[in-house]
């Protein structure tokens, strides 16, 4: 499974662009508002106007009596709850009997235009019964809080505890020992595209054809199929252009699935597009999380024993909850050798909208707060930064305490290249007044080894098809949403096959014509899915010889494919066009369809303790970086000037992707580090329009250097691993690390406003006058 | 007791779209995003915001960027206006495009051609423009995927001037 040697020649370590980039460029491109929606009605949704409380009387009768109005649906069209993880299924698309956050959708409208639409909403009548609200974990978890769910005590939905190795015996030997508490706010998706589905309903067919902003419409199929109750076979999901999902389309989100309930009662189509500030509110982002992190470790930096407390305010729902809290303490491990390790991880309801997965999922606030602690220890014993990551380097192949398979490890020579291309050595502590440096390593999987809908199946399934037109056709169920990941597939199939890449098109995310993909979420495409379309290729690869050693007579173990010609040996004279051994292929059997598949084996799939599998991948990428800040100190405004990143990704199979995956993880990183953060008053968001969600603009962004790094992964598709996350987390505790470098202040909050930066200046500045007032009075 | 929502005053709307001259009966209120969008069927421009704060929308009138979604519709009268859907022509891409497209300026691709029609007018006023330049002129254009190092170095890229070979 090597790499096509001809690859070189065709441009493709250079990288090749999208193939649905011209689409983009043009503005040919249909998103999901931008469907034909001729004779569709629009919806509308009825949410919420509190925070908690018990629905006395929801009275519709106005609004479905106004003229234009063709379908009014409520809580009552709808007893079944629905959520990404089948065990903690306790939503329901409209809320019955009671609200539980401010927004939360209540009833909605189908109506002939917008405005009528919207002023139906307005007609609805509702009465509440108050009950108390709860905006932070703490207030939450109080003794005596009403508890949102009956089932869930302490208003706690996931308590997890977890012991590796004697932590407290790590700790006693340990030479240093140190704790930071580290906050870190609740920061949004916030992709450029909102919510929207277009819900088409046949009630003669009793057809329902789905299209969705959905980063995974296997999840979204499955849900509508069990709130509906229709079989699964009379529903198609399809897939169009998506305007970006960072983890924001992975759960099937309430508006899908109120969308469909409209269709089915107006015995039509529904299109249904959510307002920015409805987008902000349907979010299942990161969520607001409390640090505390203990590190032992000795005089050279090696780490003896780690203690992290970990609460994540979730929201009012499950949503995916239990397996964020369960990442957050399970991807402690696997960047570096921790010997000992204590986890106690809480996930908290509170009547806000509930957080789900996003880019770096559960890892980026805990590795935050490690990264940052491991700086001050290291300045503590006098250990240079890199030198502190060296002291607790892992190796490959091997398994980490909570049963991580690490097959492939990169991040020493990640740590090299940074280090040189940001001239640290020569650079620290000689940059001019108010400026710093700062580094942080990070990781994170290529797909989690086991699914969270797990039926047996294979993770990954893909076909290949090859016709009279000699075209070859990969079909993957795979949502690209932006991070290439169909191009990857024509990528992978063509470099298997030795085919020019424009001869391979991709048909991808249709239901009814692809194989079914568990979807973009935890980095899993390119590892798996790639995997897949290998396999597929080499299947159709080999009916290929075989035709080809027919027709010139020779052993099919003799063929080689090459730049579309087949050839006997290595410089044989005997060769045939690509063309014509397909339609010799095809004489046998017609169309050709071959099925290539992947699975991650059960010895990937995690530990046997509670909560193993969540952390579980065939391959963890690894990322270190270094920031260049300047600090204002009178401002408290930190400008960041350059940052260098290296990332392991096992091997880049589109290098020009992998560095456009690279930046923007790095920048997303900058966003929450710097200014990124949801803010709610009573549970009103403060935030929901993209100029209260302050995020970085292009006057602001820095230069982000990439230099990948191949450690060609054995189990990888060409020895790939993932590319899109793992640099995330990596951003926020270099950036705070080389604010401590510039002013020495440490800060323990994100963002680091500029407010959080003057108030620790002035504290400082307070302990400096009071410790010199102190020394002149003694 | 509800009438259906009352008819809006309308006013002919002649302009130049895309370098042809049309004329269509539009809404006083109507913004030009929805004109665009929903009687001339040009989707490539993209609403990413409740109003003026994304920059999706972005399209030229009379040569200057605009936000379609805070411009009225028949404030386009007898001026032209054009959008992503207006420069590839005779079956090329524009250099912007093209630019955008090969450095991979362009990922999600939702904020592509609001960023490409910003990136237009200022190339059309200042065909050589610096860094910060590129910057200023495209801060009111956000992007989620690309971090905006790739989308500097397209614009760097279509600014070049071009070699004939």
């Amino acid at each position: 499974m090597t790499p096509d040697p001809d690859a070189d020649a065709r441009g493709l370590r250079r990288g090749v662009p999208l193939i649905d980039g011209i689409e983009k460029v043009t503005g040919r491109a249909r998103y999901t508002s931008d469907l034909e929606h001729a004779g569709a009605l629009v919806g509308a949704i009825f949410r919420s106007p509190a925070s908690h409380g018990e629905i006395v009387r929801l009275d519709v009768s106005r609004a479905r009596a106004l003229e234009g109005v063709v379908a009014v649906v409520t809580g009552e069209d709808c007893p079944h709850t629905y959520g990404v993880l089948p065990v903690a299924m306790n939503e329901y698309p409209m809320a019955r009997g009671r609200v539980r956050y401010r927004g939360e959708p209540i009833a909605a409208v189908a109506a002939i235009d917008a405005e009528t639409a919207e002023r139906a909403t307005r007609l609805i009548e509702l009465e509440l019964r108050e009950l108390p609200p709860y905006y932070t974990s703490e207030a939450a978890r109080a003794p005596g809080a009403t508890l949102l769910h009956d089932n869930k005590p302490g208003n706690v939905e996931r308590e997890v505890h977890h012991d590796f190795g004697d932590w407290q015996q790590g700790l006693a030997a340990a030479d240093l020992v140190r704790e930071a508490t580290i906050a870190c706010e609740e920061v949004n998706h916030a992709q450029i595209e909102p919510h929207a589905c277009l819900m088409d309903y046949d009630p003669i067919t009793e057809r329902l054809t789905v299209q969705s902003v959905s980063q995974v419409g296997y999840y979204l199929h499955l849900m509508l199929a069990r709130c509906l109750e229709i079989d699964t076979s009379r529903i198609r999901v399809v897939k169009p252009f998506i305007g970006g999902g960072f983890g924001a389309r992975v759960e099937v989100l309430n508006f899908e699935i109120i969308t469909a309930l409209l269709a089915r009662a107006a015995a039509g189509k529904v299109l249904m597009r959510l307002s920015r500030e409805e987008t902000f509110l349907t979010h299942r982002a990161r969520p607001q999380t409390d640090i505390t992190i203990r590190l032992g470790m000795m005089r050279d930096g090696k780490i003896t024993a780690c203690t992290c407390d970990v609460i994540q305010r979730g929201g009012a729902y499950a949503g995916y909850g239990i397996v964020t809290i369960l990442y957050a303490g399970a991807l402690l491990q696997g960047l570096y050798d921790i010997p000992a390790l204590r986890y106690n991880g809480y996930r908290v309801y509170a009547n806000l909208p509930p957080c789900g997965a996003m880019r770096g999922h559960g890892s980026v606030d805990t590795r935050h707060a490690f990264e940052c602690l491991l700086d001050r220890m290291a300045r503590d014993l006098g250990l240079d930064p890199f030198a502190v990551r060296r002291a607790n380097l892992l190796h490959a192949p091997s398994r980490t305490m909570n049963d991580l398979m690490i097959n492939s490890y990169g991040l020493a020579e990640c740590l090299d290249q940074v280090e040189r291309a940001s001239r640290w050595r020569d650079r620290l502590g000689k940059l001019p007044n108010g400026k710093g440096l700062g580094m942080a390593c990070s990781h994170y999987v290529s797909g989690a080894a086991k699914p969270i809908h797990w039926t047996g199946e294979p993770h990954a399934v893909v076909n290949v098809r090859l016709d009279f037109d000699c075209g070859i056709s990969a079909f993957t169920g795979a949502a690209d949403i932006g991070q290439g990941s169909s191009t990857m597939v024509a990528i992978a199939v063509a470099e298997t096959l030795g085919v020019a890449l424009d001869r391979v098109r991709v048909v991808a995310a249709d239901s009814a014509v692809t194989p079914k993909d568990n979807g973009a979420y935890s980095s899993r495409i390119t590892f798996m899915v790639g995997n897949a379309a290998i396999d597929a290729a080499n299947k159709l690869k080999e009916i290929l010889v075989a035709a080809a050693a027919a027709k010139l007579e020779a052993h099919p173990d003799e063929i080689e494919l090459i730049g579309e010609t087949f050839r006997v040996g290595s410089g044989g004279q005997a060769s045939l066009p690509f063309a014509e051994v397909a339609k010799a292929a095809l004489v046998d059997r017609g169309a050709i369809t071959v099925t290539g598949a992947f699975t991650c084996p059960p010895e990937s799939q995690g530990g046997r303790h509670k909560g193993g599998a969540v952390g579980s991948t065939m391959g963890f990428s690894y990322a270190a970086q270094v920031v260049e800040v300047s600090v204002d100190d009178a401002t408290g405004a930190v400008t960041v000037d350059q940052v260098w990143t290296a990332l392991d990704c096992g091997h880049a199979i589109n290098p020009l992707a992998v560095e456009g995956q690279i930046q923007g993880s790095v920048w997303m990183g900058m966003g929450q580090a710097m200014c990124e953060e949801t803010r709610y008053i009573e549970g009103l968001p403060a935030h929901a329009s993209l100029l209260e969600y302050r995020m970085p603009t292009i006057a602001e962004s820095p230069p982000i250097e990439v230099h990948i790094v191949e450690t060609h992964d054995p189990y990888g598709p060409f020895g790939a691993k993932e590319a899109s996350e793992g640099a995330l987390a990596g951003f926020p505790p270099a950036f705070v690390n080389a604010i401590a470098n510039a002013i020495g202040v440490d800060l323990d909050a994100l963002p680091v406003t500029p407010e959080r930066v003057m108030d620790a200046l002035i504290q400082r500045r307070r302990q400096t006058r009071l410790a010199t007032r102190l020394k002149a009075a003694s | 007791m509800h009438g259906p929502s009352p008819q809006p005053k309308k006013r002919l709307l002649r302009l130049k779209l895309n370098g042809r001259w049309r004329e269509d009966a539009v809404a006083e209120q109507e913004l030009l995003v929805d004109y665009l969008r929903e009687v001339a069927n040009l989707t490539g421009v993209k609403i990413g915001c409740d109003g003026g704060e994304c920059g999706a929308c972005t399209v030229l009138v009379d040569g200057e960027a605009v936000p379609s979604c805070i411009t009225l519709a028949v404030r386009c009268g007898n001026r032209s206006v054009e959008t992503i859907e207006g420069l590839a022509t005779q079956g090329r891409l524009s250099r912007l495009q093209r630019a955008f497209h090969e450095k991979l300026g362009t990922q999600c691709g939702f904020c592509t051609p609001g960023m490409i029609m910003a990136a237009e007018a200022l190339l059309r006023r200042n065909p050589n423009p610096t860094d910060d330049e590129i910057r200023g002129a495209l801060s009111g254009n956000l992007c989620r995927c690309t971090g905006y190092v790739k989308i500097i170095e397209s614009v760097q890229a279509a600014a070049e001037p071009p070699h004939d070979s």
